[in-house]
């Protein structure tokens, strides 16, 4: 398999002083899920502006590698990048009318997206919007098109987020929290539908969420994040069956899982809070939260590996778990 | 056994209007309600966005006025209180605690409110209490001095839960308390209002979309779906053999953290109908509808034999 986006060594800084994203590394696989997963301010959401090249004013990214399809991301010109972003690689966000025009129809918003990066009329626009919406399960395209963003709910509107970005047959797709504003019952019925796409189009999918219930259902690799670092990466199975990280293991020992409910126990929980990463924070991030942590957490931390692409950053032997339970 | 809280076919309408010239409709929040909560337990009320759970939660704590039904808080009925006498029997916890906290004072000064509003305990005896309950959520006296912006989600909620908790209220309404908080911070929010029950021998009327939270804390849960209670059964019971078609699609839409089995097909339609305009019978037939018809007449043959709260 080779590598549709292989970002390594990403930092990204605000202002120069806040480091958002401190060295992370991923490969997205051609036509896999991957899921980067991690808590508020983590830095999930600006490694994938960072990889778009979206950064809000301020925002500075520098990268050892970031290459997509073989071209190199950090050197092309904004031009360039534009004429890449919403054609080859496409983004869809957690709210999807804040990422709609309010003030035009669905059908103008969508052919748009087309005529621009790939020429055409905008009736052919309109036809190729009309088939994918119908993809995506949304009934009666026709009058949906006429439509403004408003008067649709919130979980078609997800739907024509995803058949706009599906537009111009992208290469890959960045989804950034698709479903947390969305109910349950939608969740899964939008979750199923990017599976899917995912199968008929050969799209590769980099899916940021914060629910290890998503991240477990539909990813084929995990990079868990925390303060701005890759912490651990693994295959999805192994890494819900072998986590080696302390982060890793305490965010699944948080989650309450229905069915397997122990009301009289508490949760598991992490202590404490992320820490403020400044400019020349050096060691592990985690140490200060860590029931495993000592002195030498405090000076550089080596990747280990702890299986077949499978990697985590700690002082610890893989499968410490295992001979001292947490 | 008291019950904390006893509801009696609570009804709450609301008149809109969705255009300028387009005539007013009315619609229903919540339909015909009725339940009881034991002293000391914990009752979940599900439901997905719209479903009324919120309305609910309002009429319990007095703030909005029922159309029709009856609200008893500890075997009083709410309306023939005072505010002041209210707020020592009942208090909310929200979901958002920076929307709930005023941004411009300082954390103990929040949680002191409640008991100045009482006008009858003294400075020093307002000083005692805010400096055990601060204790008692796990804040500092530093966290005290601090002002919201100052404190992480996970804090700002323990003081949202801290001056829920400083009049010694029997009963707790929390609408969503963990909803926008990260799974590590809710964890830790979620063993602190257990202890907190415990403890102090509080009832919760426990609002949330998420039924793995609603599982792990409530004795008993309320299925709601588009202002009804459509399932209402123990906690085991309820996820163990649930009932209504409804409540099972919702269980099934749940994702777990188990890898390799997938996103789950519940073939739901599009959305709920439009609570402005009901459609007669099972609330849940159309959405069922869109599955199969056969299926839903299925559903409408069982469900028919059904009691009233079902």
């Amino acid at each position: 398999m080779s590598a549709l986006l292989e970002v390594e060594e990403l930092q990204v800084t605000f202002g120069g002083r806040t480091a958002a994203v401190r060295g992370a590394s991923f490969r997205v696989e051609k036509g896999e899920t991957h899921c980067l997963v991690g808590e508020s301010g983590c830095g999930k959401s600006v490694t994938a502006l960072a990889v778009m090249s979206l950064l809000a004013r301020g925002g500075h990214r520098s990268a050892k590698r970031m290459s997509f399809a073989g071209t190199d991301l950090t050197s092309l010109s904004d031009r360039e990048m534009a004429r890449l972003r919403g054609n080859r690689m496409a983004m869809i966000f957690q709210e999807p009318m804040t990422s709609l025009n309010p003030a035009f129809t669905i059908g103008s918003q969508m052919a748009e997206v087309l005529t621009r990066h790939k020429g055409g009329s905008r009736a052919a626009a309109l036809d190729r919007a009309a088939e994918l919406m119908g993809r995506v399960g949304i009934t009666a395209p026709g009058m949906r098109l006429g439509q403004f963003p408003h008067q649709l709910s919130g979980g078609l509107r997800q739907r024509v987020m995803i058949a706009m970005a599906l537009m111009c047959d992208p290469e890959l797709l960045i989804a950034d929290e698709p479903t947390t504003a969305l109910d349950v019952t939608v969740q899964a019925q939008i979750l199923r539908l990017l599976a899917n796409l995912k199968r008929e189009f050969g799209l590769s999918i980099l899916l940021i969420t914060h629910d290890l219930g998503i991240v477990a259902r539909v990813a084929d690799h995990v990079s868990v994040m925390y303060a701005g670092e890759v912490v651990e990466r693994a295959p999805t199975a192994a890494l819900f069956r072998a986590p080696q990280h302390p982060y890793t293991r305490g965010l699944l020992s948080c989650v309450p899982v229905p069915g397997r409910v122990q009301r009289d126990k508490p949760l598991g929980s992490i202590p404490g809070v992320v820490p403020a990463i400044g400019a020349g924070f050096a060691g592990c991030a985690f140490r200060s939260r860590c029931a495993h942590a000592d002195e030498t957490c405090a000076r550089a931390i080596p990747r280990r590996e702890a299986g077949d692409a499978h990697d985590y950053l700690c002082r610890l032997e893989p499968d410490w778990a295992e001979l001292q339970p947490a | 056994m008291t019950a904390a809280i006893e509801v009696e076919n609570l009804r709450c309408e609301f008149r809109v209007r969705t255009g300028l010239m387009s005539a007013e409709k009315r619609v229903v929040a919540v339909d015909d309600v009725t339940f009881s909560v034991p002293a000391g337990s914990v009752l979940g009320v599900v439901g997905e966005s719209g479903c009324g759970k919120s309305t609910l939660a309002r009429m319990v704590l007095g703030l909005l006025k029922p159309t029709a039904g009856t609200v008893l808080v500890d075997g009083r009925r709410l309306f023939d209180l005072d505010r002041k006498a209210r707020a020592r029997l009942i208090q909310p916890v929200f979901q958002d605690p920076f929307a709930s906290l005023n941004p411009r004072r300082r954390i103990k000064d929040i949680v002191a409110l409640p008991l100045e509003a009482q006008g009858t305990f003294s400075r020093g005896e307002i000083e005692r209490r805010v400096a055990g309950i601060l204790e008692r959520v796990g804040l500092s006296a530093a966290m005290g001095e601090r002002m919201p912006a100052q404190l992480s989600g996970g804090q700002r909620q323990r003081a949202a839960i801290a001056r829920a908790l400083v009049l010694e209220p029997r009963i707790v309404i929390c609408d969503e308390p963990t909803s926008a908080l990260d799974v590590s911070v809710q964890a830790q929010i979620l063993n602190l209002l257990a202890d907190l029950r415990r403890d102090l021998g509080l009832t919760y009327l426990f609002i949330s979309h998420n039924l793995a939270v609603v599982e792990h804390v409530a004795s008993e849960v309320a299925v709601m779906y588009l202002g009804r209670i459509v399932e209402r059964n123990e906690t085991d019971a309820l996820f163990r053999s649930p009932r209504h078609p409804y409540t099972k699609a919702l269980l099934e839409s749940v994702l777990t953290p188990e890898p390799g089995k997938g996103v789950p097909d519940i073939g739901l339609g599009d959305a709920m109908p439009d609570p402005a305009n009901i459609p007669p019978g099972c609330r849940f037939i159309r959405a069922a509808a869109s599955r199969s018809n056969a299926a839903a007449m299925r559903h409408q043959r069982a469900w028919s034999g059904l009691p009233r709260e079902w």
